[in-house]
């Protein structure tokens, strides 16, 4: 029998880059296939050549035997192609129902009772008529699920469905998944998450740098062959901290509330902690549970006019100063987002050194020392091992793991007393990501204070010396990591702990 | 065929010097083959347009004439434009800095202290820098778009200056016509190129764009401004305030407009009339994109737009084209250049193979 | 016909021009486009439907002519804007320059010249009663416009295509990978407000002010921009707002019904700094603004 879906000798070229080179792919109906890769090795690409939202430049697309043309998403959705985006396709202005409307054909009323209907069967509840903005990101997951299942497909894609979701959760969505493949649908996974793939797929097609590099059942093997095979050599080993002797406290929040008037964003209730000289303080969740919040909440980005006391640096209260004056005061972060708030993508590097490095002698009396200014980019370049063509190329032209060592370059060459950072890791590949906890945890070594605010729990266990969860706006209490479980944080990310 | 745009690695700079040129020739070409479908002679017309201003000392002169307050109000507008404040308001400001310049010399027709001129200057730039400072606070404080306000602030300004000239500044000997009194000579601006009506006003001007350059090259606080309009995330990340960029935006802006007022009645006219407003405050718009919001282009830009003024004249003698035609020139030329600009940080990928 | 009367049906005609423009730009901006030229359009408009009008004498053909002539000056705006992904509100203000010379360029020839005004149609019963009777006594396009604003209220919040509109202007990349040519859906967006943008100019100078004076249009354009943010991007709320300011635009009226002697510069500015109030007082009201704003507006979207 033919194969439900076949691509041959596909490739396709962003200017300069190659996103995919040559990609033979073989799905089967009935069977979980995971792509695996790490960030840049153009799963994403792949799966919008398949889904029709790119053409390829070269190569052929066959669907059950036929080769095909697939000009727009209609067309593949048309043929029996879903796919759930990893960062959703949905409008948050409008409801659940109108979302699914978009595409799908129907009356309200049918679509609202056949979302119920597919609801209960699958265990996908959710609301109709909802707000978007309203609905938890694992809620949102669960609408772009079923948004895709409406459309009877046979083949539906997920692209890392599981980083928006708690542990417990993603063991529910596995069962869904396998439900679905009982009824003979194909399911395409892509993931970067070893055990995962592991654990739930048939088969796995692993991609490097654009190329499949291997192709296998992934039950075979063990977690570090197939890590091997995606990142081209052996994991770099995890860097644990030891512990050692703390300082004093360097930040604290007391019982911060924030109401937030974005009514697209979270709210913040009585969130406390309390971080010295020395440690490495992880806050775990998933984002959209008020990350972006607590973030500029510390940063300053957000001052609260009236509370002052709820932030305090060194013991003093800095709740009501902005960004600029709390770092003044030693305060150093790097934002989730690089481009457009970390950087100026339009900006040299020197110019972006700038943005924050300014108090380190690269203004005089109100002018720009350039000299002083290309000094310090060109030494952030170097210790950093930033791979790019020098001080003057635009922020915008690196990609993201080297920009990523950039920013966290600045922000430790101002020698913070305490430094916060934002999802480190995401969108960098393997290399730059251990790179980058090797320098967090050298810097508390040292003596700095660090919060890391971060979705991947493997990645906060091995850092840090302690972890909040947060949860809805809510914070747990702090937890050590010697004596704490994946299983426990999971508990606090849904919101369950007592 | 499929047209893409690829962004480039770095600005291209050859484009960046050719996309005005680029744009003058495509505008001159359409408004040629306009002018022909209007039945006008479209060569004489150009010929008025564009180089007649370049023939003789005396049209030199009347170029260089207005191409001071052309260059003062583009050089503040394209401050506020660098940094998303998009101030579109300054004819209003411009009226009002004259107004405020202009009522020295009104109270005080027999004045002769020589101070009066200095205020008078202070007054218009300060009364322009007020008139802008509204749509700020309102901006800042609650949230009102500024291109809205400001322009809205233009439209009252007219009618402010139509009140006073047809009512309480009306000059009683003045046959009736809204103009206000002729100022005494303490209230006027030196000549600086005797036998013209070139003052002192273009070395203010080009003094100005001297500052703004340095501003934005070359000081922290020009920097802080660059960053809010090419990123206003990175700009609040890194503390630089978003009401300090529309305050400094909006007042410079206000504070060259009015001063452009005050030198417009302390200068060429000599008293307060309507004509005060001719369109200075939208044309400089145009003046600081065509510039490139560059200190030094709007310089060149300045120059440009004052000689299509000094041609728009000559071509409403010469080809019988009324004034109109320069403000369709000036369309097209912002059109043109808008255009171009996208070469400077894209490139076009022609795609010949067929769409599968 | 009382004063009173007088003013209530000059509200509506004059809130007609206002209202059509900013329908048009609400459908614009609700994709995600912000276009500051309807100054601009209005102007073209206004002064091609004058043009054709008295040439033909055809009414219906000075309206066509008038949405073509927006409809034209918006494509070249749509081409800076989308093509090229020029920054809007400098394409926006480009193309406001471009279609005031037009304007002026065009109607010269006519300077002072006057048209004769369309008959009225009235609303058999309604048109009869006391006082108000004046409202259903109006050109139909009054009529046609009122229409119009119910129509596009139930397209945008009970049609699939306004449910792509919307999407498009939330989210322009999310609705590309659901498969919606977004340039394509908002070249259509940005046609459709240059069109009523240019019918709106040929009401105010061929039915509202029969009579052709360069510049007529006096900032009327960019009150049907200021309507939209007042409407909070709503149907229902423009249509408010509209006739404020159609009540506004007729100070002079109402000043003199009411006795008071205001100098005419005074009631001229009236309606423009009630504009800036308004705009004070909604914006002011940043929840409301976050939840009606279109997400979008103004940014430039690549393919």
């Amino acid at each position: 029998m033919a194969p439900l879906l076949q691509l041959s000798g596909v490739s396709k070229r962003y200017g300069g880059v190659q996103a995919n080179a040559g990609i033979d792919l073989r799905v089967d109906a009935g069977t979980i296939h995971a792509i695996l890769g790490e960030n840049g090795a153009g799963k994403s690409t792949l799966m919008k050549l398949i889904y029709g939202v790119e053409r390829p430049d070269e190569g052929q697309v066959f669907w059950q035997g036929q080769a095909v043309a697939l000009s727009s998403p209609s067309d593949a959705r048309r043929l029996g192609i879903g796919m759930v985006f990893q960062h959703f396709s949905l409008f948050e202005t409008l409801s659940v129902v109108q979302n699914m409307a978009l595409i799908v054909p129907g009356s309200k009323a049918e679509l609202a009772t056949r979302i119920r209907d597919l609801g209960a069967a699958f265990g996908l509840s959710v609301d109709p008529q909802a707000m978007v903005h309203s609905l938890s990101v694992g809620e949102r997951q669960r609408v772009e699920i079923i948004r895709c299942l409406l459309l009877n497909p046979k083949l539906l894609i997920l692209d890392e469905p599981t980083s928006v979701l708690p542990p417990q959760s993603v063991a529910l969505l596995f069962d869904t998944l396998r439900a679905l493949r009982a009824k003979g649908m194909a399911i395409l996974f892509i993931s970067h998450k070893l055990e995962e793939i592991r654990e739930l797929c048939d088969c796995a097609t692993i991609l490097r740098q654009g190329r499949v590099t291997a192709r296998l059942d992934p039950r075979q093997g063990t977690a570090h062959d197939l890590a091997t095979l995606m990142i081209g050599r052996p994991m770099p080993p995890p860097v644990h901290p030891t512990p050692h002797g703390l300082g004093e406290e360097r930040l604290a929040l007391t019982a911060l509330s924030f109401a937030n008037e974005d009514p697209f964003g979270v709210s913040l209730k009585d969130v406390s902690l309390s971080v010295r000289g020395g440690e490495i303080l992880g806050i775990a969740g998933i984002s959209g549970n008020g990350q972006q919040e607590l973030a500029a909440l510390i940063s300053g980005e957000i001052a609260l006019k009236s509370s002052a006391s709820s932030v305090t640096l060194m013991s003093h209260p800095v709740g009501d100063l902005g960004a600029a004056a709390r770092r003044k005061r030693g305060l150093a972060f790097v934002p989730e987002d690089r481009l457009g708030r970390g950087a100026v993508p339009d900006m040299s590097l020197a110019d972006n050194a700038l943005l924050t490095a300014h108090s380190r002698g690269l203004v005089q009396n109100g002018f720009i020392n350039r000299k002083a200014e290309r000094a310090f980019t060109a030494e952030c370049i170097t210790r950093f091992d930033v791979r790019t063509a020098g001080p003057q190329a635009e922020a915008g032209s690196l990609s993201g793991g080297n920009l990523q060592k950039f920013i966290m370059g600045r922000e430790m060459m101002l020698n913070p007393s305490v430094l916060l950072v934002a999802q480190p890791t995401w969108g960098v590949d393997i290399g730059a990501a251990s790179e980058i906890r090797q320098r967090l945890v050298a810097m508390r070594n040292a003596g700095a204070a660090i919060v890391v605010i971060s979705e991947e729990i493997d990645e906060l266990f091995e850092i840090c010396d302690r972890l909040q969860v947060l949860h809805k706006g809510h914070l747990s209490p702090s937890l050590d990591v010697a004596a704490t479980s994946v299983e426990q944080i999971g508990t606090y990310m849904i919101g369950a702990a007592a | 065929m499929k047209i893409t745009f690829e962004r480039r690695a770095a600005l291209s700079r050859p484009v960046l010097f050719a996309a005005p040129v680029i744009a003058l020739s495509l505008a001159m070409l359409t408004s040629l083959i306009l002018f022909a479908a209007l039945g006008k002679p479209a060569g004489q017309a150009l010929y008025s347009l564009l180089l007649e201003p370049f023939v003789g000392w005396y049209n030199i002169s009347e170029v260089l004439l207005k191409m001071g307050p052309l260059m003062l109000i583009a050089q503040g507008l394209a401050i506020g434009f660098r940094a998303n404040v998009f101030n579109i308001g300054a004819e209003g400001q411009l009226i009002i800095g004259a107004l405020c310049a202009s009522a020295l010399p009104v109270y005080f027709p027999e004045g002769s202290s020589p101070l009066m001129l200095p205020a008078m200057i202070a007054m218009g730039a300060l009364g322009g820098a007020a008139w802008a400072g509204i749509a700020a606070g309102l901006r800042v404080r609650f949230n009102a778009n500024e291109i809205l306000v400001t322009l809205m602030l233009t439209l009252i300004a007219t009618q402010v200056l139509n009140y006073l000239l047809l009512g309480p500044w009306k000059d009683p000997h003045g046959f009736n016509f809204p103009q206000s009194v002729t100022f005494p000579d303490a209230a006027l601006l030196p000549i600086l190129l005797t036998g013209t009506r070139v003052n002192i006003s273009l070395l203010a001007a080009l003094l100005v764009s001297a500052l703004a350059y340095v501003m934005m090259r070359h000081r922290f606080s020009g920097y802080q401004l660059l960053v809010g309009g090419l990123a206003p995330r990175a700009a609040r990340y890194a503390g630089f305030t978003e009401a300090r960029a529309v305050w400094v935006s909006l007042l410079l802006g206000g504070l060259m407009a009015g001063l452009a007022g005050a030198c417009e009645v302390a200068g060429p006219l000599g008293q307060l009339q309507r004509s005060v407003s001719t369109g200075y405050g939208y044309s400089a718009i145009i003046v600081a994109y065509l510039g490139g919001l560059n200190p030094l282009g709007i310089v060149v830009s300045a120059f440009l737009m004052a000689a299509l003024f000094i041609g728009g004249d000559n071509a409403m003698v010469s080809a019988d084209l009324p004034v109109a035609a320069v403000f369709v020139f000036q369309g097209l030329l912002l059109v043109f250049y808008l255009a171009s600009l996208t070469f400077i940080r894209h490139r076009v990928i022609l795609n010949w193979t067929r769409r599968a | 016909m009382t004063i009173l009367a007088f003013i209530l049906a000059g509200t509506l005609a004059a809130a007609t021009p206002l209202l059509l423009a900013a329908l048009g730009e609400l459908i614009t901006e609700r994709a995600g486009v912000l276009n500051l030229g309807i100054e601009g359009m209005m102007a073209l408009g206004a002064a091609v439907g004058f043009v054709v009008t008295y040439n033909t004498h055809a009414p219906v053909l000075g309206f066509a002519a008038a949405a073509l002539a927006g409809l034209a000056l918006s494509l070249v705006f749509a081409m800076l804007a989308l093509g090229f992904m020029a920054n809007q509100v400098a394409a926006g203000l480009a193309i406001g320059v471009l279609g005031l010379g037009l304007s002026s360029l065009i109607g010269k020839p006519l300077e002072s010249q006057t048209l004769d005004a369309p008959a009225k149609l009235a609303i058999p019963l309604l048109a009869d009663l006391p006082v108000i009777g004046a409202l259903f006594e109006q050109d139909l396009v009054v009529f046609l416009t009122l229409a119009l604003a119910v129509v596009i209220w139930a397209v945008l919040n009970h049609s699939k295509l306004g449910l792509i509109i919307r999407a498009v202007g939330e989210n322009p990349s999310a609705a590309r990978a659901l498969g919606f040519r977004v340039l394509r859906i908002r070249l259509a967006a940005v046609a459709f407000g240059g069109a009523m943008a240019g019918m709106a100019g040929a009401y105010a100078s061929t039915i509202y002010t029969p009579l052709w004076a360069d510049g007529m249009i006096a900032g009327r354009g960019w009150i049907a921009v200021a309507l939209v943010v007042f409407g909070t991007w709503a149907a229902g709320r423009i249509v408010f707002g509209a006739l404020l300011f159609g009540a506004l635009s007729l100070g002079g009226l109402i000043a003199q019904a009411a006795g008071v002697a205001l100098p005419s510069q005074l009631l001229a500015s009236l309606p423009y700094g009630v504009t800036i109030l308004m705009l004070a007082v909604i914006s002011s009201n940043r929840r409301r603004m976050r939840l009606n704003t279109v997400a979008s507006l103004g940014q430039p979207f690549a393919g």
